[in-house]
């Protein structure tokens, strides 16, 4: 083993809507400065493992762990008690939850499958909101411009940022009018504003050329090694994963069927037997 | 107080309830297919009691009827079409406004065209024969508020449920896009939509004003306000609920109004709804909807 | 060092605007007998301007539909009203219920009473949003709208007499002493709003307007914002309801019904959603022009507008469509036409700047430079 700290773990993850079970049973671990994928075909549930670390869903039953706290935990109560269809029913007996806020604050961030910036402000703008967060000041002070210390600190900040994200040519643009792989920049660029130790990217090669493909994927190496990320993501284009995760974790229909190193689970015959639609249409 | 007063003031509360019924399910239909609010429906609502004043000056009540709820159907048509339909991708916020201002607009209509001044409402014979019983006495119309509501109901549930048109219905509210991409034309679906909740809010009036005697420009907001609070209680969205919470918010008003605080029986429709939104935010038979990301 | 210069010519041009201002009003002070109208029309543009920009900090800037606003203005009136009347007239204002004997001799000046009337309603605007900030945008706009009948009906209420004089309203409330005093208090709260909506708290605001799951993502707390966003709007909205009150010299709950809302709402969706110097514009526009379109309400005969028909048959027709009412019809078709046809309002989501109209004024240049080189 390895010396390297845990960053994420989670155990037994459920997460049940109504009858269907989205998720069920997933357990993984993410290693500080590794970059993890998680793989797996359409609807499989990579989104909703997303969701529920990132606290937008509490999980049906299971337990997340973030740098040794625990984020969320959950067990089937109320109608889903005689609902449940998950594993691991009597684990887990406390109810932890936190709101996405919570999370992002804690070090987790991460970008949207659909892109969802602030459309109708400039890209200066949606960075600087990313800074709100961790600013200090209240309401008092930010009005009669008491903080204005704070607040060049949070400009000067958003600056530097976007010069080493080569956006600060468009730093006036409205966020909308930017071009289709600019907006996933200025996404990942947003989540990397609110200070996070930890990356969760959501498909960021979506609607990406191969070229473009490419240079994402050593832009996410760079910003790996230069802000000292954790990086787990959710990917189709398994060039891209090949590429830059060190560890591979693919699910289909909700079930962990396969992980490992990249080439390991490249040549898993469970994964392949998943895959086959979806890497033919590629 | 004595067990008379009290039926006496059930059946009040039955026959508000069912004339508020009959509304909320025009709340609840639109709210289903566009999800908005359609603020204009009360005062719809109000102008249904105009209509009646003024066709029932020229003709019989049993050609009135029919044709006050063909106006109102017009009327209703007319507003999606003019109001709502160039807004279809609008905000939703756009869209509100849009029903506040067609609200607003009928008001001060209604206000310009037949005066500020409270208008008496024809009594219709057949409806305002009174029955007695021991200490009771019930107008036809009180008992018949709450029978032709359910009936109604019932008959539209089955419309639902059972046809196509239904189907169709349900399809649009689920999802319209997909639905438009199965062939259902949504933009008539919406429109039929609008003249059953019209016509039904046309009934409504009948029954409503029929015991209230008199109309004015502003007697739809509050009526209107309250009967989407019902179908909010009943779970937006769900035809049987909303009448429940018709019937819930007409007699909780009686009830109110009997107890002696009847300034506080539109207060209390309001606190009904906070109560409500803190316990069961999807209402008594709504369903959860979850977010998607 | 462009830069620069553009930055001085902004504040020299603001400069001269804010002192041609100040000279106006001072104009009208000191020569207020003849211009008595001029004054009351400036003072309650003010004054719905100020409701206008708390609704449009709510509406326009953090997404969340709220009609509450004449019930925060009722409550702020009726406070405002109810401390600032003079001891002496009291009983005679109240000689139904007779006055609470603890509030009978607290007398306080307008400032403080305004600030009394913006803490409560801070405090009720945070009790009621703990509740209903959680619902969708939709669910507020009703409940916030039952919140302002209830309003109406508690302060209407026998019971609460001894207070609030029930449904007889508090009335002799003293004027202003000087127009300056209203326009400065008005010229105060929105600075303030429009300096709150400047600041990181305002940009957090639009991040949830724009999109409230990406806002969470960034870390801003969507409760704690929108309550923050809610007390402010519903407490200056009180402030409003104060000045409204003094202006009227009196505080009656059919004053602030759900038609008051939909006014103010009329002046934010002219104006410009989101957009403060929008509203102000609105609240003018709309204010002013109800003003001087009163003759669409009175009824007149030909004969009245066009002196040589008098005699003639014609002459001796009524004119048609004015009639009492008329006025709030055009309103209100004015309303519709806005947000069907021309959402963006006056200003657009943008605020008014000098930079704004220097670009206006240059493309107008360039188009038509443009135009004389192709001829």
């Amino acid at each position: 083993m390895s010396e390297k700290k845990n960053v994420l773990l989670v155990e037994h993850l459920t997460m049940q809507f109504g009858g269907v079970v989205a998720l069920n049973d997933l357990s993984l671990h993410v290693d500080e400065g590794e970059i993890v994928a998680l793989i797996g075909p359409n609807g499989a549930g990579k989104t909703t493992a997303f969701n529920c670390i990132t606290g937008v869903y509490a999980p049906t039953n299971g337990k997340i762990d973030f740098q040794g706290d625990t984020i969320a935990e959950g067990h089937p109560t109320g109608r889903m008690k005689k609902q449940y269809a998950g594993e691991n029913k009597d684990t887990y007996t406390k109810t932890i939850s936190h709101t996405p806020d919570e999370i992002t604050k804690r070090g987790i961030a991460r970008t949207f499958q659909n892109i969802r910036l602030f459309g109708s402000q400039t890209v200066f703008d949606n960075v600087l909101v990313a800074k709100h967060m961790r600013a200090k000041q209240n309401p008092f002070t930010a009005t009669f411009m008491l903080n204005h210390r704070e607040e060049k600190r949070m400009r000067d900040e958003t600056w530097q940022l976007l010069e080493e994200q080569n956006l600060q040519n468009y730093a006036d643009w409205e966020a909308s009018a930017l071009p289709y792989g600019m907006q996933r920049r200025l996404e990942i660029a947003r989540a990397l504003a609110t200070g996070p130790s930890m990356l969760c990217l959501d498909e960021p090669a979506a609607g990406m050329n191969p070229q473009e493909t490419d240079e994402l994927a050593s832009f996410i190496e760079e910003i790996r090694d230069r802000y000292h990320l954790t990086i787990l993501l959710i990917e189709h284009h398994m060039n891209l994963v090949m590429n830059i995760s060190d560890r591979i974790y693919c699910i289909d229909f909700g079930r962990l069927i396969s992980k490992g190193s990249p080439d390991a689970v490249a040549s898993d015959p469970k994964v392949i037997e998943a895959y086959l639609g979806v890497q033919q249409e590629d | 107080m004595s067990a008379s007063y009290f039926l006496q003031q059930l059946l009040n509360g039955l026959s508000l309830g069912g004339a508020y019924a009959l509304i909320a399910i025009g709340y609840t239909m639109v709210y289903g297919i566009l999800r908005m609010i359609n603020f204009a429906h009360g005062d719809v609502f109000m102008m249904a009691g105009y209509f009646m004043i003024y066709s029932m000056a020229v003709f019989p009540w049993f050609i009135s009827l029919p044709f006050v709820i063909v106006c109102t159907i017009v009327l209703g048509i007319a507003i999606e079409r003019a109001a709502y339909r160039p807004l279809r991708t609008a905000p939703r916020m756009s869209v509100m406004i849009s029903a506040i201002g067609v609200s607003y607009l009928l008001e001060n209509l209604a206000n310009y065209l037949f005066t500020a001044m409270p208008q008496s409402y024809p009594q219709i014979p057949a409806l305002k024969h009174v029955y007695t019983f021991g200490d009771i006495s019930v107008s036809r119309v009180t008992i018949l508020a709450p029978v032709l509501t359910v009936i109604l109901t019932v008959v539209l549930v089955m419309v639902v449920n059972h046809t196509k048109l239904g189907m169709a219905m349900r399809a649009c509210s689920k999802d319209q896009e997909t639905a438009r991409i199965m062939g259902i034309k949504v933009d008539s679906i919406i429109t039929i939509t609008f003249a059953i909740g019209c016509g039904l809010a046309a009934v409504g009036s009948i029954l409503y004003f029929t015991d209230r005697n008199t109309v004015q420009p502003y007697s739809g907001s509050l009526p209107g306000l309250k009967c989407f609070v019902a179908a909010v209680i009943g779970g937006i969205g769900n035809i049987p609920g909303a009448v429940i919470g018709g019937f819930i918010v007409g007699i909780c008003q009686i009830a109110i109004t009997a107890a002696g605080y009847s300034v506080f029986s539109d207060a209390f429709t309001f606190v009904l709804l906070l109560i409500i939104l803190l316990i069961r935010p999807t209402g008594l038979f709504g369903e959860k909807a979850t977010q998607k990301v | 060092m462009k830069k620069k210069k553009v930055k001085t010519r902004n504040l020299v041009l603001t400069l001269i605007v804010l002192a041609l201002v100040i000279a106006y009003l001072a104009f009208l002070q000191a020569n207020s007998m003849q211009h008595s109208y001029a004054i009351t029309i400036v003072e309650r543009s003010c004054i719905y301007a100020v409701a206008a920009v708390s609704m449009n900090l709510i509406i326009g800037f953090t997404g969340q539909f709220s009609l509450g606003t004449a019930g925060f203005m009722c409550i702020g009136a009726y406070v405002t009203g109810i401390l600032t009347i003079p001891v002496d007239m009291r009983d005679q204002i109240y000689y139904l219920y007779g006055m609470a004997p603890w509030l009978h001799d607290v007398h306080l000046p307008l400032g403080v009473a305004l600030i009394i009337a913006f803490a409560l309603c801070a405090g009720i605007a945070y009790l009621i949003g703990w509740p209903i900030l959680r619902l969708k945008s939709d669910y507020l706009a009703i409940a916030t709208l039952g919140f302002s009948e209830i309003v109406r009906a508690v302060f209407g209420w026998d019971g609460l007499g001894p207070i609030t004089n029930a449904s007889y309203g508090v009335s002799n409330i003293p004027a202003f002493t000087s127009i300056f005093e209203c326009v400065a208090i008005c010229a105060v709260c929105i600075v303030i709003m429009g300096l709150l909506i400047h600041s990181s708290y305002g940009r957090a605001f639009k991040a949830i307007r724009d999109d409230d799951v990406a806002a969470e993502a960034m870390g801003i707390n969507l409760f704690r914002t929108k309550e923050l966003s809610f007390v402010i709007s519903s407490a200056f909205a009180g402030v409003a309801g104060g000045l409204l009150a003094v202006f009227m010299r009196s505080a009656v709950t059919s004053t602030f019904t759900v038609a008051l809302t939909y006014n103010i709402l009329l002046m934010v969706v002219l104006g410009g959603i989101g957009s403060v110097s929008g509203s102000i514009i609105g609240a003018f526009l709309v204010t002013g022009s109800q003003e001087w379109l009163r003759f669409l309400d009175k009824e007149y005969y030909w004969s009245d507008l066009f002196k040589n028909l008098a005699g003639t048959a014609f002459g001796g027709m009524k004119v048609p469509l004015l009639r009492n009412g008329f006025r709030m019809v055009i309103f209100s078709i004015l309303l519709m036409v806005v947000v069907l046809f021309w959402n963006h309002g006056i200003t657009g989501s943008k605020e008014v700047t000098w930079d704004r109209f220097a670009a206006f004024f240059a493309g107008r240049k360039r188009k038509k430079t443009a135009q004389e080189a192709k001829k």
